[in-house]
């Protein structure tokens, strides 16, 4: 059983992650078949993984309606919402004289599966996007507060890069366009590449420590 | 007033006609199998000319079974060894021949294990002078020497890394202190004091994402000290495989700290793939729920700032960890701590203190201690080469050039 739970992972996870890692320096039509091959088997295990997904949302929200959960009344409406989307996706329409099979529209009519992805999913989408404006306005006001010489800098940094990447801003004070650049390309970059730096090398040695089995705890746990 | 203009002219014709004169076949063609490729190149090096200038042009052509074809004309002060994105030690002739790639297109397929025979010419106006047709084969390869500077760094990398982690058996590495991990504690005697859940998001990406690799692993020192506390942990998801991973995590994260009854499979749960319908459904169990503590760990979007906004609503203490670097202004803004960049990916050795993940922490540093001295020292040998007109100082920085 430790075989199976430990030691096989192990061994399949330390064999995989060096060919893949060696795939990256071979330009052979074999290697590259195989990257495409195991993008594939991905792509069939996440398939059947979102089973697992599904059942479990369904599972969750059950437990919620059984018992009466505070605000179960959304676990509701997320079971009539999916069961309705099935139905109107792989229902019969009326008006189009054919079955939906997952099409928005069949010979220029909207199916209904199609109403529901355009006039519900849609709007919806764009309206928690378009929050985010508003929530951008909020987190300025709470990090533009000078109330430190960094959170002072800060803003002064942030009102030139403002007004400087605007047209007007810049036909007005012509100086801030190179100034914005010179935040933007030299402040900005360096410090990010640092971050990136940091990541890379952090990207690395945590792939080497899956690789070589010392960090095991993605399996359930710590060492044994 | 019509004599210069008359001089001019007959100058003029008199100097083409001697250019053209001139117009000599290419010299020193060489057609190659490419290197370094999947079988689907041929490479056509030739020497520089007098008349590499702007009103000659080198025309390449291509015989297939069909006939032959111009692949390409371009003008002959263009397309040389030197601009090409090779390294010195892949480079097929010296820097100032001329170089062209020939791949499959409108000429023709290019397919490994059949020859084709290529021919270079010299073309301006209507004269044309070709060189000796060339024949080559392509074929795949095994090795892309472009990418031995890589392998190299990358090997030199991981030795330092095992080097570091022997060195941690052998004796205490300091770690500087990271506020947001000293924080892990607080937050969550903070939620067991009040009563409330503990929310814990680990990112946008899939298993095969370091950063989600990262926040899980995370996830399993916290699910520990959670379980010892017996306070609720939440843990919404956005891709199914890395729920089933982070199911196992926490259940033995459990079973570790004596409290598998305390477990609860519904504690990591599937909410949706989608960006924004799973940031509404996040939102909404931040407002219902009201948990004490919301960690967001791993990459994030554009959800980010509208989750961490609604978190910092309901008052809950936030701890943020991610390398994605266009959102950390975001988290920054928003979340009492954060985790920038590798912070996240030093988190785990930072929580467990296990010798051989400090090891790697340490690994990393004199990694970076070596970037840092290349950067200085390849500043140094840029401008000192650009100063004296050597070229030896490009030999080193071609090594750390990313060329592939």
């Amino acid at each position: 059983m430790n075989f199976l739970r430990r030691q096989l992972p192990l061994f399949i996870t330390f064999i995989t992650g060096v060919v893949f890692a060696l795939q990256y320096y071979i330009p052979h039509p074999i290697s590259e078949t195989l990257l495409t091959e195991v993008s594939k088997w991905l792509q069939i295990v996440g398939g059947f993984a979102l089973v697992l997904g599904i059942s479990s949302l369904f599972h969750i929200h059950f437990v919620k309606i059984r018992r009466h959960e505070p605000g179960w009344g959304y676990s509701f409406v997320l079971y009539a919402g999916i069961v309705g989307t099935l139905i109107a996706a792989f229902g019969y329409s009326a008006a189009a004289g054919a079955w939906v099979n997952g099409k928005e529209t069949i010979n220029g009519v909207t199916t209904a599966f199609g109403w529901v992805y355009s006039y519900t999913m849609v709007p919806l989408q764009a309206t928690m996007f378009a929050l985010l404006a508003f929530f951008i306005a909020s987190a300025a006001y709470r990090s533009f507060r000078a109330r430190s010489p960094e959170a002072a800098l800060l803003l002064v940094a942030a009102v030139i890069v403002m007004i400087g990447r605007v047209p007007l801003g810049e036909y007005l004070i012509p100086a801030l366009g190179g100034l914005t650049e010179w935040i933007m390309g030299v402040l900005n970059s360096s410090v990010r590449r640092a971050i990136l730096i940091g990541v890379s090398l952090g990207t690395v040695a945590l792939s080497l420590k899956i690789i070589f089995g010392i960090e095991r705890s993605y399996l359930g746990g710590g060492r044994e | 007033m019509l004599r210069p203009l008359l001089m001019l002219t007959i100058v003029g014709l008199l100097s083409t006609q001697a250019f053209a004169q001139d117009l000599t076949p290419p010299a020193d063609v060489n057609v190659i199998d490419g290197p370094n490729d999947d079988g689907g190149r041929l490479i056509a090096t030739w020497a520089p000319s007098p008349y590499d200038r702007p009103d000659v042009r080198y025309r390449v052509l291509l015989r297939t079974a069909d006939g032959e074809k111009t692949v390409a004309e371009f003008p002959a002060n263009t397309k040389y060894v030197k601009g090409a994105k090779l390294s010195w030690w892949t480079r097929p002739a010296p820097p100032t021949f001329h170089y062209f790639e020939i791949k499959s297109g409108k000429a023709g397929n290019i397919e490994p294990g059949k020859p084709y025979t290529v021919t270079i010419a010299a073309v301006m106006g209507e004269q044309s002078v070709a060189a000796p047709p060339m024949t080559a084969t392509p074929s795949p390869d095994w090795f892309n020497w472009n990418e031995l500077n890589n392998l190299v760094l990358v090997l030199l990398f991981g030795g330092i890394v095992f080097v570091s982690i022997q060195t941690a058996r052998r004796k205490e590495i300091f770690l500087r202190r990271i506020a947001g991990l000293d924080a892990v504690d607080e937050a969550i005697g903070r939620a067991t004091e009040l009563g409330k859940p503990i929310l814990y998001l680990t990112g946008a990406g899939g298993m095969s994402d370091p950063s989600t690799l990262a926040a899980s692993v995370i996830l399993g020192r916290v699910a520990k000290r959670v379980a010892s506390y017996e306070t609720d942990l939440l843990v919404p998801h956005r891709d199914p495989i890395v729920m089933s991973v982070c199911q196992e995590i926490t259940k033995q994260s459990y079973l570790e700290a004596g409290k598998p009854d305390a477990f609860k499979e519904d504690s990591n749960f599937f909410i949706t793939d989608d960006q924004f319908s799973y940031t509404a459904a996040v939102d909404g169990i931040m407002l219902r729920r009201k948990p004490a503590a919301n960690f967001f760990m791993g990459s994030y979007y554009a959800e980010a700032l509208l989750l961490t906004e609604t978190g910092a609503s309901t008052g809950a203490i936030q701890i943020a960890g991610t390398d994605s670097d266009h959102q950390l202004p975001f988290f920054v803004t928003t979340c009492d701590y954060t985790l920038i960049g590798e912070e996240l990916y030093a988190a785990s050795a930072y929580l467990s203190r296990e010798p051989v993940q400090v090891g790697t922490l340490r690994g990393q540093d004199l990694g970076k201690a070596f970037i840092l001295v290349v950067l200085g020292a390849g500043t140094l040998l840029a401008t000192v080469g650009v100063i004296i007109g050597a070229e030896w100082p490009a030999y080193i920085l071609d090594f750390f050039k990313d060329l592939k």
